[in-house]
């Protein structure tokens, strides 16, 4: 950079992030003020923050009474500038901005797939606008048209059987996080101005791959462009860093905003923002220009922004999904690889708004979880979570080796450092109906028809283990092999139709990029295999000598009660498909990773999936994630998570998910019930006279 | 090695004992409480036959988790099964591991030499005994347990007179034990006791109800109701404050 620094930088502590390159970590690990202590200092709501929450609570209602969508754009294709301002209510918003000119009004995003956007309007009784239609089906090609080009016949065979599901091949992939951190800390004139260098020093041997570079580059510094263009709409000058509290969160909103705007993806996180925001509001706060209610003021108002984005997509897709999640992840806490934790006043405040605004789904708050997070935090969350059932937990100190300290998660459990790692979102491949391939020899068991490789079948009335895992070695050999070329393509053209420039504009040149694959149905198979193995499981076969159901004959070890028997089955399927699905070529020299995570959409991949030999009967849903299958863990919640915590995350990196839901009581005693302090100097006196109690029998004979 | 039988296993214990806590439920019970709602624990002899090594495995596995907790047996009776339960707190004792004993007192027999040595036994390795006191009333236990509670109260003085750390439970029923003169009663026995440390009430539930039911067995409460929570946090107040007089040296009755 060349001018090293700027006015709005004054009281903040200099290092390679003004000096050098653009670098947030190290502006974060220079300025933030660690914080220990408990939420007594919290503020509540303001009054412009209820009037606005009580304006979003009765349009939410309205939206509820028309069927789930308020408003659709049918006519202005979606982009960063596309739309002129909209607010709530201009003169109580603090953070200000909508993704169309007014709030509940989803946008028209063609980019994915101009099908999937119709039907999406279709389904909600809009209709888009021809001309709209016309240019993307003659003029304008989309992500779902290029896939579709390239496919083969075998691709669409398993898409269509459900043996690979979920594939963002007709919407946008999401999960990939863009640093809006830095337009806060940098302005975009000095992100343009460092793109334009990274353009000016690429490589310039015109092979595919630099062209693209060069190309992605160029729209890159366009969406800066654009994204300076947004905040002038509002009335913002983004193009110089932002002064103070309230700019920051604008700024950084601004470049999130312009994300959603452009970007209908699958999950479109935030980042880790709380304690890069807390800087600001720190210094606000020292210079005397703001109190703990302003600063709780732009925080609630923001995570009121968070709640309500929102995108237009179609009832399979909601179906998918449960609901119409927009994964707007936020990760807190977490310590640095120095030891200090990372926790700040701000990581409360954005935890205080599930008292301040009530409790959501969205943003989806995520504790980065350390045994080394300060006790009163610990504690904190602890709290908010009995209150509110709505902060998730994932594991720093197992993540953080791998990451560092500047990580994020994407969606609900991918993890990515930010600004320098995204990902292709890969969706998943079915174990259980690939385990039913091995069996069948490739036949659906469903439509009967010949999806897999034509391999033998198992023969005899009765599954023998040794043959059965042969047969389903060799079955996923195919079935990783074909997944890893379907999500090829898929990328290959969400990059080249749908790709997403002010996202990319706000991460490195080098980006390392990892290859996301998932599974589905992991407890299915290793309660099957551990069937087979342990227990007698007799083939069901129908006219056509398929089998299509199975009879288990006495009991078996099953996943999700500590037990290696079966546990190490599990571990076994995970480990051997990742190592299948590393033996293929993967698009941008990405790198496979792979997740064990539905947590939604297990319910619609058992609807796809046959009978199996765990005594599981078609349609019944599998487990989500790697969770034991419902009901099967008989041990104790300990158990259950014990044969979890054994699939190893050097495996299954994108992530590992156990949805466990605990009812109050099961957390320990009641505390008005039960007395753990004897010490008669506090037991509370009544008097000499017996506590008057209504309900209780005074007398013995009273009755 | 003795064997246990053993009912079943919880490995996330949060309301047995102090932290969370490996939960191993024991097979067989002499009581025949009404409102007993693990009716399939009483028979004995029967469950899953395992040793000590067997039952503590996952226990072991997870010992991370138990850092500020530890073991509890409960049942059915766990002290049905002393030799086991013996060789069980023994090995987790030498280990460090937090003991605890849910139970109703009733297999107590200061009379028997035989069963006194295993008493001086287990005693050693126990950390906490949970001692759930069913009704105060001596009559009144027996139409309610089938047993009289003399053993029982004598055995809380065992475990005083030891040092034993003693946490008192005790169910409030509708009809039963939900008077104030028996809470009351029960809050003056307590007083005479230096090592209870902690008071239980547990609110009456119907949920054991559906287990009769799978048993084709007759739910002996099918008229009483359950007690809510206000009751119970009443209940817990006149215990406390009987407790607390009676320790002062006052009864509530004689005014001073």
């Amino acid at each position: 950079m060349e001018k090293n620094w700027h006015e709005s930088w004054d009281g903040f502590k200099p290092g390679r992030w003004n000096r050098t390159s653009v670098n947030v970590r190290d502006f974060i690990q220079q300025n933030y003020t660690p914080y220990e202590g408990d939420d007594s200092f919290l503020a509540g709501p303001t009054d412009a923050t209820k009037t606005l929450w009580a304006q979003v609570m009765d349009l939410a209602k309205q939206e509820r009474e028309a069927g789930g969508v308020l408003d659709m754009d049918t006519k202005i294709v979606s982009g960063i500038t596309s739309h002129g301002p909209g607010y709530l209510n201009k003169d109580l918003e603090q953070i200000v901005g909508f993704q169309t000119d007014k709030p509940f009004k989803r946008s028209l995003q063609p980019f994915g797939g101009i099908r999937m956007a119709q039907n999406a309007c279709k389904e909600n009784g809009y209709e888009v606008d021809p001309e709209v239609v016309e240019i993307f089906t003659k003029y304008r090609k989309t992500h779902n048209q290029g896939v579709f080009d390239a496919y083969t016949p075998e691709m669409r065979a398993a898409r269509r059987a459900g043996i690979i599901t979920g594939l963002p091949d007709a919407y946008g992939r999401g999960r990939i996080i863009g640093d809006y951190r830095r337009v806060a800390l940098y302005g975009t004139d000095k992100l343009i101005e460092d793109k334009k260098q990274q353009l000016a020093t690429s490589l310039v041997r015109m092979t595919g791959e630099n062209i693209r570079l060069r190309e992605e580059l160029s729209e890159q510094i366009r969406a800066l462009g654009e994204l300076a263009e947004l905040g002038q709409i509002y009335g913002y000058d983004i193009s110089q860093p932002a002064a103070n509290a309230k700019e920051a969160i604008q700024w950084l909103y601004f470049g999130y905003l312009a994300a959603v705007k452009e970007q209908n993806g699958a999950a479109m996180s935030l980042g880790r923002t709380s304690t890069f925001i807390d800087i600001y509001i720190q210094r606000d706060l020292e210079r005397g220009l703001i109190t703990e209610e302003q600063a709780q003021e732009y925080i609630d108002h923001f995570i009121m922004k968070l709640r309500l984005v929102k995108f237009a997509r179609t009832p399979e897709y909601n179906a998918l999904f449960s609901g119409d999640p927009t994964w707007v992840t936020e990760s807190i806490g977490g310590v640095g690889i120095d030891g200090r934790p990372l926790v700040t006043k701000t990581s409360f405040r954005y935890l205080n708004t599930l008292d301040n605004l009530g409790t959501a789904p969205e943003p989806n708050l995520t504790v980065l979880w350390s045994t080394r997070l300060p006790k009163a935090f610990k504690e904190y969350c602890a709290k908010m979570s009995i209150k509110s059932s709505s902060i998730q937990y994932e594991n720093d100190d197992l993540m953080r080796a791998t990451h560092g300290d500047d990580y994020a998660i994407a969606c609900c459990v991918s993890s990515m450092r930010v600004g320098k790692e995204m990902q292709f979102f890969g969706a998943r491949a079915n174990l259980a109906k690939c385990l039913l391939y091995a069996i069948n020899g490739g036949v659906d068991e469903k439509s009967k028809v010949q999806v897999g490789p034509k391999y033998r079948p198992v023969e005899g009335d009765y599954l023998e283990f040794d043959d059965v895992m042969s047969k389903f070695d060799d079955m996923m050999e195919w079935l990783a092999g074909l997944y890893v070329n379907t999500l090829n393509i898929i990328h290959y053209m969400h990059d080249k139709y749908c790709y997403e420039k002010i996202q990319m504009a706000l991460h490195d040149r080098e980006v390392k990029r990892y290859f996301a694959t998932g599974i589905a149905g992991l407890s299915v198979v290793a309660d099957s295999l551990s069937a087979i193995k342990y227990a007698k499981v007799k083939a069901v076969r129908d006219e056509d000598g398929l089998v299509v159901d199975y009879e288990v004959e006495g009991d078996f070890p099953k996943y999700g009660n500590d037990d290696d028997r079966v546990d190490e089955l599990a571990v076994m399927v995970v480990r051997s498909f990742m190592d299948k699905i590393r033996k293929h070529h993967t698009y941008r020299h990405s790198v496979p990773t792979m997740s064990i995570l539905t947590i939604t959409s297990n319910v619609v991949y058992g609807k796809k999936t046959g009978n199996t030999p765990d005594g599981r009967k078609q349609g019944e849903p599998l487990a989500p994630g790697a969770n034991p299958m419902h009901r099967r863990d008989t041990h104790g919640a300990l158990a259950s998570l014990a044969s979890v915590a054994k699939i190893p995350f050097r495996h299954a990196q994108d992530g590992i998910s156990n949805t466990f839901s605990i009812i109050p009581g099961a957390l320990g005693k009641e505390d008005q019930i039960f007395a753990g302090d004897l010490d008669v100097d506090r037991i509370e006196d009544c008097g000499n006279q017996a506590c008057n109690i209504p309900n209780i029998m005074n007398s013995i004979d009273g009755e | 090695m003795v064997k246990g039988h053993i009912h079943s296993i919880e490995t996330c214990g949060t309301v047995d004992g102090p932290g969370l806590r490996y939960v191993i439920f024991l097979q067989g019970c002499p009581m025949r409480c009404q409102y007993c709602h693990n009716p399939d624990t009483w028979e004995p002899g029967t469950g899953d036959e395992m040793t000590v090594d067997e039952v503590l495995k996952s226990f072991y596995h997870n010992l991370a988790f138990y850092k500020h907790g530890g073991v509890t047996v409960t049942g059915g009776e766990p002290m049905m099964q002393m030799d086991f339960l013996i060789e069980l707190f023994t090995k987790l004792h030498a280990d460090g591991v937090h003991t605890c004993i849910d139970t109703s007192g009733i297999m107590f027999q200061p009379k028997s030499d035989a069963f006194m040595e295993k008493m001086e036994a287990l005693a050693a390795v126990t950390d906490l005994v949970m001692l759930d006191i069913k009704h105060i009333d001596n009559e009144k236990h027996k139409a309610l347990t089938g047993h009289s509670n003399e053993r029982i109260l004598a055995f809380a003085r065992y475990l005083d007179d030891k040092g034993i750390p003693i946490w008192i439970r005790h169910v409030i029923v509708p009809g039963i034990t939900l008077y104030q003169e028996y809470l009351e009663k029960l809050g003056e026995f307590m007083a005479t006791l230096n090592h209870v440390q902690a008071l239980d009430v547990l609110p009456y539930h119907t949920m054991g109800k559906v287990k009769y039911e799978n048993l084709h067995m007759d739910y002996p409460l099918k008229d009483t109701r359950e007690a809510t929570k206000e009751e119970a946090v009443a209940a817990k107040k006149i215990i406390l404050n009987a407790y607390k007089h009676a320790k002062e040296g006052h009864s509530q009755f004689s005014p001073t």
